[in-house]
């Protein structure tokens, strides 16, 4: 077990090294001059990027040398630096890049949780149900229903429920995360806050909910054909129990793994939904610092996402390993 | 003897009735067909991707009243009343004044007889326009799963065949690219894509494109998973003595039967393109103003509020095209992957 995460942890980071290597690429391919303009932008656009963090920035990355070897040193010299964690200074924002991404990724980790555990809560019994009742009118309205839910494009559904939940009837706000006017402590805070992400959250949940219900309904179905599933109900077990206890325990082990996979996107903010709510999520700064041109925080926020989806991978492959018995890991 | 045998074998015929008369036989192609077609959702499905097809390839050449960035010039007269309020010798007067003003565009109409789904901000017909995203959408689309799938096939159907170094260096070049996130990695490019001046209308296919190359490894993995299980069958070992190359045992052989897995993932992953395609004129990366996409036609709302509160047929439209055409190549996926799996039968 130990060689293993210890071998998948080496195999990580030659990920890692693969993917940094498109990063630093993707920028090599900007023109240098085009850099300078985006940064006349921003210093016009009332930030000042000051000439400090520009110079350090062309230093970091080895930008001016076109030739092969300031290249390859460019790249050399900026994954040094990204192995002490330093990912340079945002233009934008004045201070380093790592500090944005911390400063921002508490908001988005904590709305994605939200709604992952509204999504599983959800989703699992509408899977079951689907399963046990296969091919039924009950397992063909949740299958349509949620296949809308798959097919609603973010943006769309999100202004959709703005428009009518937030606009019109008035019931929440329509965006932002706290009421900017009033001043307040305590529960009533909580509830301001609670009433801020209730349509982002709803929309993500919506959106989400169909792929963990087919996926639960398809291990359902799975189990529901083996020969343990009709030993117990020979032995006569109540349906109830067959379902619950001998079914449902069996199909928990994909859901258990992927549920892994997902801790670590849950800090990568979901850049669509908290742009139409205009949430302080890391998605949306990443968003809107890509559009003002910040190229040290592209490029950090970029691999910051790859050791994340890493991470994500791993972790899956490792709680599969310890929930399955039958599944030996070398 | 041999006569013999062939004068029995017509006598039996002759006095049984033939075997194919109560017997129908069906291809295993045809009896996919019927599978597929038993399914209500299937069909639906069907229905409206070709409706959509129709509807954004052959619609403007029927209704052309209006074109793609043709402005409606005729005129449109705004109002503007100022209210002020002032008081003489304690008694309130409130004098209302009204401004007229001439525009030149008529934007933002109501659905009328003249613009069956009224004008947008700037004056173009909205129905009009919806025709034409279609087309980008349902072409980019296509075109980007085409993309996929070849060189899914290719490298995937290479990686599982020969195996060893090769299969190790594919195989570690997916894992590398599958941790790229897609849509920041889009926004690189897209910024790239900002520098070299590239014409407004070509932007989305080179965007696309480059999503192509960071999305194959998905169909690769599929192919090279059965490939490796394919490869152990006894045709193979027949294709191995008969002397075939390699090139033919691959793709003669073996990626044939790997086709029914890659036409469902093909036409599933149809839906997520139109959605990607969507996102990134939404985000006003792909299709740009003035030119026509669902996405684009969805992005005035992002900066104006008034349209998204009071001109919802301005952007509901659109994005009701989008969810019928994800919609649509979801249920034909589900439909194929159901008449195609010889386990889900009932």
């Amino acid at each position: 077990m130990f060689k293993y995460i210890l071998k998948r942890l080496v195999q990580s980071v030659f990920i890692l090294i693969g993917v940094s290597m498109i990063i630093y690429f993707l920028i090599r391919l900007m023109p240098v001059d085009f850099i300078q303009d985006k940064i006349n932008a921003i210093n016009q656009g009332g930030a000042t990027v000051s000439q400090e963090t520009v110079d350090a920035m062309y230093q970091m990355y080895g930008l001016g040398d076109d030739s092969f070897m300031g290249i390859l040193g460019g790249y050399f010299s900026w994954l040094t630096a990204l192995f002490q964690f330093d990912l340079g200074t945002s233009f934008v924002y004045g201070i380093p890049v790592a500090d944005v991404i911390v400063q921002h990724m508490g908001i988005s980790f904590a709305i994605s949780l939200i709604a992952t555990i509204f999504e599983f809560m959800i989703a699992i019994p509408l899977g079951i149900t689907a399963a046990t009742h296969q091919y039924s009118f009950r397992d063909y309205l949740v299958t349509i229903l949620v296949m809308i839910g798959i097919s609603l494009p973010s943006f769309f559904f999100g202004n959709m429920l703005k428009d009518f939940l937030a606009l019109k009837l008035g019931l929440f706000p329509a965006s932002g995360l706290i009421d900017a006017t009033a001043s307040y402590t305590g529960v009533e805070l909580l509830i301001d806050y609670a009433r801020h992400v209730f349509i982002p959250i709803l929309t993500i949940v919506i959106l989400s909910i169909g792929a963990r219900m087919r996926m639960t309904r398809t291990n359902m179905l799975e189990v529901m054909n083996s020969d343990y599933i009709r030993t117990a109900r020979a032995k006569g077990c109540e349906e109830n129990v067959v379902i619950n206890k001998h079914a449902f325990r069996n199909t928990l082990i994909p859901l258990v793994t992927s549920m892994a996979g997902l801790i670590p996107s849950l800090f990568s903010g979901a850049i669509i939904t908290e742009q139409v709510f205009d949430l302080p999520g890391i998605g949306n700064v990443a968003l809107d610092a890509m559009n003002r041109g910040d190229i040290p925080f592209i490029m950090g926020y970029n691999m910051f996402l790859a050791v994340l989806s890493v991470l994500g991978v791993l972790l899956a492959d490792l709680m599969y390993g310890i929930v399955d018995p039958r599944v030996k890991l070398e | 003897m041999e006569e013999n045998t062939s004068k029995l074998g017509t006598e039996v015929v002759d006095t049984e009735e033939p075997l194919d008369k109560n017997v129908r036989l069906m291809s295993p192609t045809m009896m996919v067909v019927r599978r597929f077609f038993r399914s209500k959702l299937s069909i639906v499905g069907l229905i409206m991707v070709i409706g959509l097809f129709i509807f954004s390839f052959a619609g403007p050449e029927i209704y052309d009243q209006w074109g793609e960035i043709e402005l409606d010039e005729s005129g449109k007269t705004e109002y503007a009343i100022a209210e002020t309020t002032y008081e003489v010798n304690g008694v309130k007067y409130t004098l209302r004044q009204t401004t007229e003003k001439e525009l030149k565009d008529n934007f933002l109409a109501p659905p009328s007889e003249e613009h069956i789904l009224g004008t947008d901000n700037e004056g173009y017909d909205i129905f009009v326009r919806l025709m034409y995203g279609g087309r980008i959408s349902l072409t980019v689309s296509f075109l980007a799963v085409f993309l996929i799938t070849l060189l899914g096939v290719f490298l995937g159907g290479i990686a599982g065949f020969f195996g060893g170094w090769i299969d190790n260096v594919i195989m570690r070049l997916c894992d590398v690219l599958m941790c790229l996130p897609g849509i920041p990695i889009l926004l690189i490019i897209s910024t790239i894509l900002d520098a070299s001046d590239i014409d407004a209308k070509y932007r989305i296919y080179l965007l696309m494109t480059y999503l192509t190359f960071i999305s194959w490894p998905g169909t690769a993995r599929l192919v090279r998973g059965q490939i490796l299980s394919l490869r152990e069958q006894e045709y193979m070992v027949a294709a191995e003595a008969m002397g075939y190359s390699t090139g033919r045992k691959i793709f003669k052989h073996l990626v044939p039967n790997v086709m029914p897995q890659l036409i469902v993932q093909m036409s599933l992953s149809l839906g997520s393109m139109i959605l990607y395609e969507a996102t990134l004129s939404y985000l006003n990366l792909g299709v740009k103003a003035p030119y026509a996409a669902w996405g684009t036609m969805i992005n005035i709302i992002s900066t104006n509020q008034d349209i998204l509160q009071n001109h919802l047929n301005v952007w509901v439209p659109a994005g009701v095209c989008i969810v019928i055409a994800v919609l649509g190549f979801n249920f034909v996926g589900d439909g194929l992957r159901d008449a195609l799996d010889p386990k889900a039968r009932r």
